[in-house]
């Protein structure tokens, strides 16, 4: 760790030419004021709209043969840069200057609004079924910030973004103590330090945000909504509260949703589209988010089909996993999986680089080393447990998505 | 303090030699190739089982697709279910897509897996039975999910920019509208698999870190199956482009964007002209720091991303832009996809900026060559269209030699508006 907050880490891999320098904010939708909702994610796009001493992101990079991207979501923003590593250089200058401040251009704030409306356009109000997690997370979530979507709650809050806002909010929460720096790839740890000292070493700590966001009161009754819309077929959308990323019970909770909906043998998927044939698809998953969340059922009505009966047939399947105990040997199909989920995600030194900074979020970057083992522990009986206590009406928002006639 | 106003030296991304590793080569007893890159961080595998059974080789639409896609869902000892149970079981990925000349079946599992799961694979290829079943719910699922997606102006473009390309009845061109799929029957899915997998024409190429007898295991369970016996028949289709080349049209009247295509037909890889034509697509939308990407969501933010870039088919391909517009800007987004064109014709392009597109152009090749899979990636690619690794360093040096007054003559050879289909679907 510097002397100003930043927390550097380092993931040697001499297998690549390459080197990734992965910057991690600990700053998300999540952090937004209700009235001007998307503005973690317009922030992201006005990263790349030029910093204090440097006055485009993208030109240098690629001049160094380097490429990059970033993504927001309600609890994080992350970006990430691979270039030749005898350039690595070039990425610590470019982004040390852009914590450091960034150039705040009016051009740069004008543009980008323009484009996140176009990218809210694109994928949420231009594509069937695009409104769907606007209206879910407002019925599940009554205080907590999780109940916007990192886009935004309306396009207005967008539009009306002003420079004013976009300083408070830089100075706020991108800073050295709210930001997680890992480089990796053809890397030695003397050079990142080295380098870490010279280009972020000087970058006023500022003040550590402390995150103080209202707790969800526990549901207490089921909620349900019904909307109509112009889409071909009518779908329904089921969420569930669940526990955080950090509780030892996310890890039971996870094997739950595969054995419900992961992949063409999990249960959902065979009772119901290959076997009752009410439904084309069904999927079962989470958001993994950082603070208690949700977990969801989707799925996508068989023309025709009556609407209660899928529902029903939904819930039958959730009643076996309630009261019945899972089989052994599938508890071992759902770990076998994650197992292997986990070795090919680490295949790119990009992707190791991003999930050695979110675990060092969660805590301790080393905790992805061990996370295999907490998958590994969960019985059949812990399955049940989480199935009563996740997979309770009362605790179930649920949404019936209508085509219109 | 350092001083920031100075950028960091930088070693030039061309001064880089790349070299493409070469696979290991195998052939089993049948005569199937199979290509392999032994290496990498993880101990898992992927392997690739490419036939020559793309829609290229179909009687009717969406034959090919119906077969690929079907193959794993039943033999005559296993149900659709039992074989994903079992291939689920083993923590692996079996997947199948299907493209214009050829179709794939792809395993992903952890290299200790990988010789429970190939007597599984293999079954697919000597006894898949398409029950009546699954076809059923697989047309009443896909006739679903056509009907979700014509209600989006990007999928109805891409389907009609190829259409003004190809021609309706040509491989490239076709596309599935519902009676497609009802008139799909078992019979005729059994005979395609009988002549396109059972006995077609098949190569491997497969990459991770392999077992030690790998290849014994792989003659083992594929080196006595009727491949590649005989030769097939390439069919010859011709393509019968559009006669109009403008186009606009209503798909939702309520609709907020419009999605643009404008399109040129373009030759395939083994044209001289491809490798220069690479690097002017590169610069001209090719990439986040392109001029269109600058000028349409940059500077004036018409679009949340505009790219360009070149289809590559087998025998025949096409030069094209694509983007999703707010409705009032589309008229002005395509008119400055013209004065882009016209700038590259007309201008000088700068030595800076040509050295950045040479620089990027060179650092992601070595970014992609990051790893097995990537590296057998490119090898697929190589050898399916009938090239070896000169083709690789031949683009390698096109990108890392090529002037600015080339690229001028490959805009003006084909940066003309006249030869581009113009499509807007709101």
């Amino acid at each position: 760790m510097l002397d100003n907050g930043l927390k550097v880490l380092v993931h040697i891999d001499q297998s690549t030419p390459m080197a990734v320098v992965n910057v991690l904010y600990d700053v998300g939708a999540r952090d937004e004021d209700p009235q001007q909702t998307g503005f973690a994610h317009l922030f992201e796009h006005l990263m790349f709209g030029g910093s204090v001493n440097i006055p485009d992101y993208d030109e240098p990079l690629q001049v160094a043969g380097g490429e990059n991207n970033a993504y927001t979501t309600n609890d994080l923003t992350n970006y990430y840069c691979q270039l030749p590593s005898e350039n690595l250089e070039t990425a610590f200058w470019l982004e040390s200057d852009r914590m450091l401040s960034l150039a705040f251009s009016k051009k740069s704030l004008d543009v980008q609004r323009k484009v996140v409306c176009e990218e809210f356009k694109e994928h949420y109000i231009n594509k069937p079924y695009g409104d769907v997690w606007h209206i879910m997370r407002e019925l599940a979530f009554k205080e907590h910030a999780y109940r916007w979507m990192t886009i935004g709650k309306e396009l207005s809050h967008v539009e009306n973004a002003q420079l004013e806002d976009v300083k408070r909010f830089f100075f706020k929460h991108y800073t050295p103590s709210n930001a997680i720096l890992v480089v990796a790839g053809n890397v030695s740890v003397e050079q990142v330090r080295e380098l870490a000292e010279k280009w972020f070493g000087d970058i006023p700590s500022g003040e550590k945000y402390k995150r103080d966001l209202p707790v969800e009161p526990e549901q207490q009754e089921e909620r349900r909504m019904t909307v109509h819309r112009k889409v071909p077929a009518d779908a329904i959308y089921k969420t569930w509260h669940m526990c955080s990323r950090l509780d030892d019970d996310y890890y039971t909770t996870d094997l739950l949703t595969d054995i419900l909906g992961g992949g063409a043998s999990s249960r959902l998927y065979q009772a119901l589209v290959k076997e009752q044939q009410l439904f084309t698809g069904i999927n079962c998953y989470h958001f993994g988010s950082l603070d208690a969340g949700l977990l969801a059922i989707d799925g996508q009505l068989v023309k025709g089909v009556d609407i209660k009966k899928a529902e029903d047939a939904i819930e039958a399947e959730l009643d076996k996993i309630r009261h019945g105990l899972v089989d052994e040997r599938e508890l071992q199909k759902v770990q076998n999986k994650t197992e292997s989920v986990m070795a090919f995600e680490d295949m790119s030194v990009m992707n190791r680089a991003g999930s050695l900074a979110f675990y060092e979020l969660l805590g301790d970057g080393e905790i992805m080393n061990t996370e295999f083992k907490k998958y590994q522990d969960v019985t059949v009986h812990d399955l049940k447990r989480i199935a009563n206590v996740v997979l309770q009406p009362s605790n179930s928002n649920t949404l019936w998505y209508l085509a219109e006639n | 303090m350092p001083d920031r106003s100075q950028a960091p030296h930088i070693k030039d991304a061309i001064e880089y030699a790349i070299t493409l590793k070469k696979p290991e080569i195998f052939t089993l007893d049948n005569g199937v190739k199979v290509y392999n890159v032994n290496a990498g961080t993880e101990e898992v595998v992927q392997i690739e089982w490419i036939f020559k059974a793309g829609n290229w080789f179909e009687k009717s639409n969406n034959l090919a697709s119906a077969t690929n896609f079907l193959i794993k869902n039943g033999t005559s000892k296993k149900s659709a279910y039992e074989i994903n149970e079992y291939v689920d079981f083993y923590g692996a990925y079996l997947n199948r897509s299907c493209y214009n000349e050829t179709a794939v079946v792809t395993l992903h599992c952890l290299s200790r897996q990988l010789e429970s799961l190939l007597p599984m694979v293999q079954e697919l290829f000597l006894d898949a039975v398409f029950p009546e079943e699954e076809l059923h719910i697989f047309r009443q699922n896909m006739k679903q999910k056509l009907e979700v997606n014509l209600k989006k102006c990007d999928f109805v473009a891409g389907r009609k920019i190829d259409e003004f390309l190809f021609g309706s009845k040509h491989p490239y061109g076709v596309y599935s509208i519902e009676e497609d799929y009802d008139a799909l029957d078992v019979d005729a899915l059994r005979n395609f698999y009988a002549t396109y997998y059972q006995q077609g024409h098949c190569s491997i190429f497969s990459a991770g870190i392999l077992p030690a007898n790998y290849a014994q295991l792989m003659n083992g369970f594929f080196g006595s199956l009727p491949f590649n016996q005989s030769s097939i028949v390439v069919q010859e289709h011709s393509i019968v482009p559009a006669t109009e080349k403008k186009w606009n049209i209503i798909n939702d009247p309520e609709g907020v964007q419009g999605a643009i295509r404008i399109a040129r037909p373009f030759p395939t890889r083994h044209h001289p002209d491809f490798p220069k034509v690479q690097v002017l697509n590169t610069l001209f939308g090719g990439f986040f720091g392109s001029r269109l990407m600058n000028n349409i969501r940059e500077d004036k933010g018409y679009t949340y991303g505009i790219y360009s870039f070149l289809v590559n088919h087998i025998h025949g391909g096409a030069w094209m832009i694509s983007t999703e517009a707010g409705r009032d800007v589309c008229e002005a987004t395509v008119n400055e996809v013209y004065n882009e064109m016209q700038a590259l014709r007309d201008g000088n392009i700068d030595p800076e900026e040509l050295l950045l597109v040479k620089n990027y152009l060179i650092g992601t090749l070595l970014g992609d060559l990051d790893g097995p899979f990537h590296i057998i990636a490119r090898w697929k690619n190589l050898v399916l269209n009938g090239l070896d690794d000169s083709f690789f360093y031949h683009s390698v040096d096109t990108i890392k030699n090529i002037s600015a007054e080339e690229l001028k003559t490959m805009a003006n050879k084909y940066l003309q508006p006249e030869d581009f289909y113009e499509l807007v679907v709101v």
